[in-house]
């Protein structure tokens, strides 16, 4: 059907038009900007809702635009690309609401709505990228969308953090364009294929291959903020609340972690890259990355700055699910990019609230404010019991699927790590929920804006996370049900394992 | 039938002529000698994409005694992106010269710059693109010294000083091969050149001379203080053109001439040329405190990336990788003719705006002119080489064909260059968030409290944002035609058995 070739494109461009148009906005222009907004995203949601479909029953689509001889760009959809589309999709609509509300009377908004979409459009143009060429441009392409972003405070910190993040992100993009461009010269045009696509090429540039894996794997391991390659992480949150919600649950970060996915699976082949011994490497980085993201979120008291680091620790989980050789492994590392991004998007709603609300940005100022919002704390703590991995939350679900797939590897030292990151997981959250419901309120707040009325906190900043913390719960309670992440990630390893 | 080829150099001839008789009406006649320049020289594109090479014998003499133009794809293409960058700089100059006395003395010398441009992409012999080389820096060095200021005037004197030794090492390497060979005439030259002490001498001597006029390091001195210190329009040309002529001239003897004859190892200097010029024209562009000359700086950079082509191309065999190479060369001379005419073209205003281009005073003309931050924006991921500019697209290829050659040394190079350009370019674009000055204590920024930006129409923004976007969306997204247009570029290794 000749409408299956533009559905890619269309999903790409769905956010990416309305951002164009929103740049030419004037400021005062509030009803039209939240129109085209509300209307890219759900326009974009329904079209996801028919990709799914499609993919489900095996229909192939794909856009491809020659730029040059043997150079395409191409969007496709395989079962990968549509868990992290609707991933997108579903908490860019839930982010916008929720910036529409955080960002309500500051300057520059039309600005910073058209990088927004921008910077959804490069996500999403990445996820449905069908070769390694598209992959890189649109990688590249999130990075220049998130600068301004980043930056868009324009205090000396924000202006100083956006540089770090794009002095990191930049220096890793050229990894990968070098990585990426050695592969092409060995392999020609590299596109995703299940199972992988060297075939015998590996045979003949073991040496070779074995390089680009590790300069693929420097230039994702920035945005997925592998340590030592995370530094750019706990500085870009300077940025606005919504951003540093979207960076850490969908947008950046994740694509190092789906970009790591990828390149695992669908460039070198999870039985090759193990058989290549590169696989081992991976999972000794994402495991330094857990602990030592886990240890270091325990001495900050910025809230924000905690949850940097907890996704630091985190978003390592899905590049642990991919080091270890098993379908069951895979399952609970692709599952934990949806799980990781539900519960860690609520988080950060819930963080911005109380700064938007009360002017409390620290964990020590915490004392009470479960009495004083109610329902953002109890949004924090579905997030936070998720995090740990307290049962029935999305995030067992997870540590479940990782735990049993390296005993079936035979792994136990992965066990271990699993283990350790938990304790250190409850270490640095229990202390927050403990504050929130247990302490007395302060006779004063340091900063209160918004007075309590019938609600705790406006509406567009109160409800998202609430959703998305349902969202979480749901992901975690119903993960046996046919439409579950779960489900798909299944779907995925089954796929991938060719069984 | 038209000769368009003929129309696109006598035009803008005929433009300086009238410019110069009736100075009072500079303006409406440039504009309209312009207009009818441009159509032609995208009529002779779109004949050459049609039908191939287009050859117009002036008078009817052909070769070896007439004038001949000639046009091939590699000629076509630079056409079109030389004159699609005249026209933005013809629409901008009027509003950025208005009430000065500069507005009457800018249009003949500018006129005439275009006529020997576009003469020196169609001309089919050696003597006439010595003619139309010198004319091109004669032009190129008045304009430059236009506004008679003592740092202009010092720079462009030296520049025109270095142009005629340029040219004049050219014009004796010509007459090395007319002695020789007894033609003027490329093809026939190409036909009868064997290698030898003639062939490497005349190479020499010619490149020489050209690669002082495109400022190849380390021949590049002269460039950064004649190109910044020139009026904004005029180092939008110079930068984006005139350079890119010479080293147009140097691509088309190299491939037409000299490649088969003189063989790798020259290719490998030119190389290592380029590649020091990568690294340091970058490191002095970050180092560059205005604007404008940072600009000029980034130029000596990214010309030293189309000199790092040569040692790859002269490696291949002739054949389809070979003119897939050579289009990723042309596609990153057409982006960074389209990027640096917009940059200098965005930078002026900023200029107008703020009364200055020091970079880290900059803050409140960026913000008070939104749309000129994003043409220097768009024209910063250009130069950068980020996707999806044209740039990124012939980078990649680049390195692709470096890797496969096992030519290793040069990854790291454009790496650097890459990150250098990079930090460069934020360098510039953080000011346009920034909310407070990063020195001293001075107030707050306020857009509002940049005046000059007010005098700023949207008709002055639009070009340099239109440059822009031609380099990074047209050519980033859709320059997959430039290849067919490239199949017709005379390559006799190719037409060889």
């Amino acid at each position: 059907m000749i409408l299956d070739a533009w559905l890619p494109a269309a999903i790409v461009l769905s956010s990416l038009l309305p951002g164009l148009l929103i740049f030419l906005l004037r400021e005062d222009r509030q009803l039209l900007r939240t129109g085209l907004n509300m209307l890219g995203a759900l326009v974009k949601l329904a079209l996801v809702g028919w990709l799914i479909w499609g993919v489900y029953e095996g229909r192939v689509f794909e856009s491809r635009l020659t730029l040059a001889p043997g150079l395409d760009l191409v969007f496709s959809a395989d079962a990968l690309s549509v868990l992290f589309v609707t991933l997108s999709t579903v908490l860019w609509l839930v982010t916008t609401i929720y910036a529409i509300g955080y960002l309500e009377h500051s300057p520059n908004r039309s600005r910073f709505f058209g990088f927004f979409s921008l910077c959804v459009s490069a996500t999403v143009g990445l996820a449905l990228a069908g070769n390694l060429f598209t992959f890189v441009v649109f990688y590249e392409v999130l990075t220049l969308a998130t600068y301004p972003l980043v930056a868009h405070r324009g205090t000396p910190d924000a202006i100083k953090g956006a540089r770090v993040y794009l002095a990191y992100t930049l220096a890793g993009g050229t990894l990968l364009l070098v990585g990426a461009a050695w592969l092409h010269a060995l392999a020609g045009p590299v596109t995703f294929t299940q199972g992988g696509m060297l075939g015998g090429l590996v045979d003949d540039h073991p040496v070779q291959l074995t390089l680009v894996f590790l300069l693929l794997l420097g230039g994702l391991g920035v945005k997925a903020a592998l340590v030592p390659l995370h530094g750019w992480l706990p500085q870009a949150m300077v940025a606005p609340a919504p951003v540093s919600a979207l960076l850490h649950a969908v947008a950046v970060v994740k694509a190092g972690a789906f970009g790591i996915l990828r390149v695992v699976y669908d460039v070198y082949g999870v039985t090759v890259a193990e058989s290549m011994g590169v696989l081992g490497l991976l999972a000794v980085l994402a495991s330094v990355t857990i602990v030592y993201g886990s240890i270091r979120a325990l001495s900050q008291d910025g809230l924000k700055k905690r949850l940097a680091y907890s996704t630091v620790s985190q978003v390592s989980y899905i590049a642990l699910g991919a080091s270890v050789f098993g379908p069951i492994a895979t399952i609970g590392g692709v599952v934990h990019l949806v799980h990781q991004g539900i519960m860690k998007i609520t988080l950060f709603f819930c963080a911005g609230n109380y700064a938007e609300t009360l002017g409390v940005d620290r964990v020590s100022e915490m004392d009470g404010v479960g009495r004083r919002m109610p329902l953002t704390t109890l949004a924090f703590t579905a997030g936070a019991l998720g995090m740990i991995g307290v049962p029935p939350a999305a995030g067992f679900v997870s540590k479940w699927y990782l735990g049993l797939g390296a005993a079936e590897a035979g792994s136990d030292w992965v066990l271990l790590i699993l283990v350790t990151s938990s304790l250190l997981n409850a270490a640095y959250f229990f202390p927050i929920l403990f504050r929130a419901w247990f302490r007395e309120p302060p006779a004063r707040w340091p900063d209160e804006h918004i007075p309590a009325a019938r609600l705790e906190t406006s509406a567009p900043l109160l409800w998202p996370p609430v959703v998305t913390a349902v969202l979480s719960l749901a992901a975690g309670l119903f993960a046996a049900s046919p439409v579950s992440p779960l489900e798909w990630a299944e779907l995925i390893a089954r796929r991938e394992y060719g069984l | 039938m038209i000769d368009w080829l003929a129309l696109s150099v006598a035009l803008p001839l005929l433009g300086a002529v009238a410019t110069v008789a009736l100075p009072r009406f500079a303006v409406p006649l440039g504009l309209a000698a312009a207009l009818p320049t441009v159509w032609a020289a995208l009529m002779v594109m779109v004949l050459v994409a049609d039908q191939g090479v287009q050859v117009s014998a002036l008078g009817g003499w052909g070769a070896p005694l007439g004038i001949l133009l000639r046009a091939d794809g590699l000629a076509a293409a630079l056409l079109g992106m030389a004159n699609l960058v005249a026209l933005a700089v013809s629409l901008y100059a009027p509003g950025y010269f208005r009430g000065s006395v500069l507005e009457a003395r800018f249009w003949p010398l500018w006129m005439l710059l275009w006529a020997a441009l576009n003469g020196l992409f169609l001309a089919g012999d050696l003597f006439n693109l010595y003619v139309t080389l010198e004319l091109l820096g004669l032009a190129a060095a008045g304009l430059g010294a236009l506004t008679g200021q003592r740092a202009a005037v010092e720079a462009n004197l030296r520049y025109l000083l270095v142009g005629l030794l340029g040219s004049m090492t050219y014009l004796l390497g010509v007459s090395l091969i007319y002695t020789a060979l007894g033609t003027l005439d490329l093809e026939q030259a190409a036909r009868e050149l064997r290698a030898g002490p003639v062939a490497w001498v005349s190479f020499a001597l010619m490149t020489g001379g050209l690669i002082l006029k495109s400022a190849l390091f380390p021949m590049h001195f002269w460039l950064p203080p004649a190109h910044a210190n020139a009026p904004a329009p005029v180092s939008a040309a110079l930068s984006a053109l005139v350079v890119k002529a010479a080293f147009y001239l140097v691509l088309r003897l190299w491939l037409e001439l000299f490649g088969p004859v003189v063989g790798a190892s020259a290719a490998l200097l030119l190389g290592l040329l380029g590649a020091a010029a990568v690294i340091w024209g970058a490191w002095r562009a970050l180092r560059a405190e205005r604007l404008k000359l940072l600009a000029a700086y980034s130029t000596v950079a990214q010309l030293g990336y189309l000199f790092l082509f040569f040692p790859l191309l002269a490696e291949l065999p002739a054949g389809t990788a070979r003119t897939e190479l050579l289009g990723a060369a042309v596609l990153l001379a057409l982006t960074h003719g389209f990027a640096k005419a917009s940059l200098f073209l965005c930078a002026g205003l900023l200029q107008k705006a703020a009364g200055h281009d020091r970079i880290d005073e900059l803050s409140a003309a960026t913000q008070a002119l939104p749309v000129v931050t994003l043409g220097v924006a768009l024209a910063g991921v250009a130069l950068i080489g980020l996707p999806p500019s044209g740039t990124f697209t012939a980078k990649w290829m680049l390195l692709t064909a470096a890797i496969d050659l096992g030519q290793w040394p040069w990854v790291p190079v454009i790496m650097a260059g890459t990150l250098l350009a990079a930090a460069y370019v934020f360098r510039v674009l953080g000011h346009a968030f920034a909310s407070a000055p990063r020195h001293g204590d001075a107030p707050p920024i306020d857009p509002r409290g940049c005046p000059g930006a007010n005098a700023i129409g949207l008709a002055l923004q639009l070009p340099g944002l239109m440059l822009a976007l031609v380099a990074v969306l047209a050519l980033g997204m859709t320059a997959e035609p430039l290849w067919d247009l490239l199949a017709s570029t005379t390559d006799p290794s190719e037409a060889a058995p």
